[in-house]
């Protein structure tokens, strides 16, 4: 894959798939500490412990399970390309799930389209509330789909058409307020 | 953030018409998206955002745009499955935005599948290969 995006929007199908009701999305940028770090938490059930363990066996390899944990071990991968480093941590309600990646480094892929896998995440998962946050130096953006119901009322689900392209309008508009407009590295 | 109550009228004033159509007229067309890791790698993000953009620029209000997890043909993704009331369901594979576009306008709006992009032409081609 090449787009942290990407790798974002199939981490988060797991915790769609553990039947989370809420799902943090952070992406933090560091130039400063030469870190890229993604944080996924999620109230769900928790991820199985024989998959956690597959994931963190160095035997394991992707091709003996491919339906779970796939996306898990490519993240592990990708840390470990990138000299960084790979947790998922059973909190007592959910996972957390951190990725963190040398910034410079030559293997990390570019963030990519993020407002196109929030949409995807929260057009698939109606149901479900995401709050993501992007912090980028000393600044940061936050959208949060509990304040959108909190407008639009419970009755209207965020999948509708419309409600889907005011929030493109909303994580568009902030993100490029965050990144100046530029799609960033 | 929030641009202006104005606005919101607006977008939940729009947003209830389309439930409101959704809920007289049934279910309607359901597109369902596999979204497990190796259709994320194959490109299913923009193709489940194609079928959500052309339907709203379209209009179709009786059109629902879903996820899946693992379908089980790795091979054939993105893969795609439209289930319409009372028809088989037809699965597309290999789906690209371009594709997209073609089974907006050929399958949804004039009710004809697009079989070459169907998982029946594909076996058909590899068959023959
Ligand atoms: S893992 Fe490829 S279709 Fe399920």
């Amino acid at each position: 894959m090449n787009e942290l995006s990407l790798y974002i929007l199939d981490l988060v199908q797991n915790s769609i798939e553990a039947g989370a009701s809420l799902v943090k999305i952070e992406i933090a940028e560091d130039l400063k500490e030469d870190l890229f770090t993604i944080t996924i938490e999620d109230n769900g059930r928790g991820i199985p412990q024989d998959v956690i363990d597959k994931v963190t066996d160095p035997f394991y390899t992707t091709r003996k399970t491919r339906k779970v944990g796939l996306g898990l071990s490519l993240a592990k991968q990708l840390a470990m390309d990138c000299e960084g480093s790979f947790t998922i941590e059973r909190l007592e309600k959910g996972t957390k799930i951190v990725l963190k990646m040398k910034h410079s480094h030559i293997d990390r892929p570019p963030l990519g389209n993020i407002t196109e896998t929030l949409l995807a995440l929260i057009n698939g998962a109606p149901d479900l509330d995401f709050k993501f946050c992007y912090k980028k130096d000393r600044n940061e953006f936050i959208f949060d789909t509990r304040s959108i119901r909190d407008i639009l009322g419970d009755d209207i689900p965020l999948n509708t058409l419309s409600v889907l392209d005011f929030i493109r309008g909303q994580l568009e508009s902030g993100l490029s307020n965050l990144t100046g407009g530029v799609n960033n590295r | 953030m929030i641009k202006s109550i104005q606005e919101l009228e607006e977008i939940r004033k729009k947003a209830l018409e389309e439930l409101e159509f959704r809920k007289q007229h049934g279910e309607g067309i359901r597109i369902v998206v596999g979204m497990a890791t190796c259709g994320i790698a194959a490109g299913a993000r923009p193709v489940m955002l194609k079928f959500v953009e052309e339907i709203q620029k379209r209009n179709l209000k009786n059109v629902t745009v879903v996820q899946t997890g693992c379908i089980g043909l790795c091979k054939y993704e993105p893969i795609v499955e439209v289930y319409e009331p009372n028809k088989e369901k037809v699965t597309y594979v290999k789906m690209t935005p371009e594709k997209v576009l073609k089974v907006v306008a050929e399958h949804l709006v004039n009710g004809k599948p697009v079989y070459e992009y169907t998982i029946g032409y594909e076996e058909n081609k590899e068959a023959n290969n």
